[in-house]
């Protein structure tokens, strides 16, 4: 009876796990390969081979943008893989974003060393507030590898220990999604407070250098920029052998019939939970990565708002799609950075504008749009 | 049917005490499932009231009753969906069903058929197959998970048996009602457990395939353990070896089906209407 065994018949993804070659199709890897040649070489190249008066220079300020668009990218992708694939809307997850870029702005407050504006140990803002000495929890944080650690811990361990609960108490749909957007709202708060140790509203800013590298040389920056495009490749295709994988199928079956999959064995909490803190920890680290390219992290991060724009990026790339909201982040953000320059006061009702547009006539997004083959809607 | 993999697994989970499954569910003697002197109430409302029912190993039973009668309720309460306020439940002589979780019972041995047909409809029907076979289900396992010859041929196997062959590789959601009950009885299977419950498996049938649900299911009997609740009288007629009727949460009588009609009772709350 082994008749099923032609690949003609099974479906690609679930003849075998997926391996490597196969996560992509051939075009997608032309794609993939063609996108990785254009950060590695082709950006390096313009911006610092290029002589600054030829036209084909790319100016440090597009570098910039670029690389920052690329981490907002990242974190519309975890986005994804919790709200596209298994269906829980997080409006919370900006406070992972900011707190990886926290993490790795002690690094950099740390690395000011004596060149601040009061030539202290001490960062300005402590100096300000007339503390003496680092409080315990700033123990370390002049090793980046520490701070690296950070990065990754603070958001997963917040994370996990928020989804443990959450999902242990059954709570779905709107209820999770205001109690994230609260979470994030009281961080915010928290971090507002000067004597939480992380410099107030003004947060961190004013670095000079990392790993040694002064941040703003144009080598640092492209450095930056191919670290984050580098970060944003690995994790696509992370993402992509989750959701081809088996528990990739399991998180779409929570997402589309959940008391099912509870009668078929699983525990969701777990599958949640694993996605949830995955998801979590990629935004900590598209944080860390968007800190030392823009130059400052301060809790405005960690505003609702800024959470509520990951979900629209997503929905506007398309739901479920992986490369849909990767496109999506990039598509707001520089009509973001556009419309702000000409019509700033306008911005907020464009975006809403767009949001409804999307969910009223395009639901899969601008992936659908574009005629993708998706496979899953 | 256990592999050394799967046996050390159920090793370290038996020694952990996360699974229920280890050496299996017990029926050495006869029965499959002990329900003593449960009662659930919701706000008052009595849904079952001191139900005691005993399922003896590889019967076909069926349970009848009017709406409200408690049917769906005491499948809630085997299933771990509900907790019983008194009264005890026994997955053969050793599994203590109101300890567990639903995806606890479920991998214990317990499958469960809604009343509505929940499959998932994103999902091709293959796909829904190879998501309830038997398999470690825990997340790492899950993540590596790879389809072997043996898995595909049960899946072909129960394809078969649900006479979904040619929809393999159709996206569930595009089923016919009648199909994906089919389906979700398919998913059943997958998951090889030792007692099948059903919930009006037949609702939405043409007459073609409610007579080939009965031939299925009494071709199960012996190798599985079902509890079929079913409105439909006739469907019960044709496949009952053992009737028990429910009335206000409470058995009412137990029976062959000719002798459950004819019990005075019976007649007054049910059939006679």
């Amino acid at each position: 009876m082994n008749f099923l065994g032609g690949a003609a018949f099974v479906p690609l993804a679930i003849s075998g796990g997926p391996r490597l070659a196969r996560l992509l199709p051939s075009n997608g890897w032309m794609l993939y390969i063609a996108a990785a040649l254009v950060i590695f070489v082709a950006f390096p190249v313009l911006n610092l081979v290029v002589p600054a008066d030829s036209v084909l220079h790319l100016s440090d300020y597009s570098v910039t943008l670029i690389g920052k668009i690329m981490c907002y990218a990242i974190v519309a992708l975890a986005m994804d893989l919790i709200w596209g694939y298994t269906g829980i809307l997080s409006l919370g997850h900006g406070l992972f974003f900011a707190l990886g870029g926290y993490a790795m702005g002690m690094y950099l407050m740390r690395s000011i060393g004596h060149d601040g504006v009061y030539h202290s140990d001490l960062p300005d803002f402590m100096v300000f507030l007339d503390w003496k000495a680092y409080p315990w929890y700033w123990s370390f944080t002049d090793h980046f590898l520490y701070a690296a650690l950070l990065v990754v811990l603070v958001p997963g361990v917040l994370a996990f220990v928020f989804g443990y609960f959450a999902f242990r108490s059954r709570i779905k749909g709107v209820y999770f999604s205001i109690i994230t957007q609260a979470l994030t709202y009281a961080f915010m708060l928290l971090f507002f407070r000067n004597d939480t140790g992380f410099g107030g509203n003004n947060g961190f800013t004013d670095f000079k250098r990392i790993l040694g590298f002064s941040v703003t040389a144009p080598q640092t920056r492209m450095a930056l920029f191919a670290l984050t495009g580098g970060t944003l490749l690995a994790f696509m295709l992370l993402a992509r052998w989750i959701v081809t994988s088996k528990l990739g199928r399991v998180l779409t079956a929570i997402r589309d019939a959940e008391t099912r999959v509870m009668f078929s064995g699983y525990n969701p909490l777990y599958f949640k939970l694993f996605i949830w803190t995955l998801s979590a920890v990629i935004c900590g680290i598209a944080g860390a990565l968007y800190v030392p390219q823009v130059g400052i992290i301060n809790p405005s991060e960690m505003s609702p708002a800024n959470s509520i724009e990951i979900a629209i990026w997503t929905a506007v790339g398309g739901r479920g799609t992986l490369l849909g909201p990767v496109l999506g982040a990039a598509v707001v953000n520089l009509g973001k950075s556009w419309f702000t320059q000409v019509l700033p006061e306008y911005w907020l009702f464009v975006l809403g504008l767009l949001f409804i547009l999307v969910t009223l006539f395009l639901p899969h997004g601008l992936a659908g749009l574009a005629g993708m083959r998706r496979r899953r809607s | 049917m256990t592999s050394p993999a799967r046996e050390r697994w159920d090793d370290a989970t038996a020694a952990s005490g996360v699974r229920v499954r280890g050496p299996g569910v017990d029926t050495t003697h006869r029965g499959i499932l002990y329900l003593d002197g449960i009662s659930v109430s919701f706000d008052g409302f009595k849904a079952l009231d001191n139900l005691s029912l005993t399922i003896d190993a590889g019967e076909l039973r069926c349970v009848i009753g009017p709406n409200g009668a408690g049917k769906t309720t005491m499948m809630d309460v085997v299933t771990g969906k509900t907790r019983p306020d008194a009264g005890t439940a026994f997955f053969g002589q050793t599994i203590d069903l109101t300890r567990f979780s639903e995806p606890e019972i479920a991998d214990a041995g317990i499958g469960r058929k809604f009343q509505k047909p929940t499959v998932f409809e994103r999902h091709t029907v293959f796909e829904n197959l190879e998501l309830a076979q038997k398999c470690d289900k825990r997340v790492w396992p899950t993540l590596g998970a790879r389809l072997d010859a043996d898995a595909r041929d049960r899946i072909a196997a129960t394809l078969e048996t649900i006479k979904l062959l040619p929809e393999a590789s159709r996206q569930a959601g595009l089923l016919s009602h009648g199909q994906k009950q089919w389906l979700e009885i398919g998913m059943l299977l997958m998951q090889e457990p030792q007692l099948l419950l059903l919930d009006e498996p037949v609702a939405g049938m043409t007459d073609d395939e409610t007579m080939r649900s009965a031939e299925l299911f009494v071709s199960l009997a012996g190798a599985y353990t079902l509890i079929v609740v079913e409105h439909d009288m006739d469907f019960v007629e044709r496949i009952a070896q053992k009737v028990t009727v429910l009335h206000e949460g409470r058995v009412l009588a137990e029976g062959t089906m000719d002798q459950v009609q004819q019990d005075e009772q019976v007649v007054e709350v049910f059939l006679g209407r």
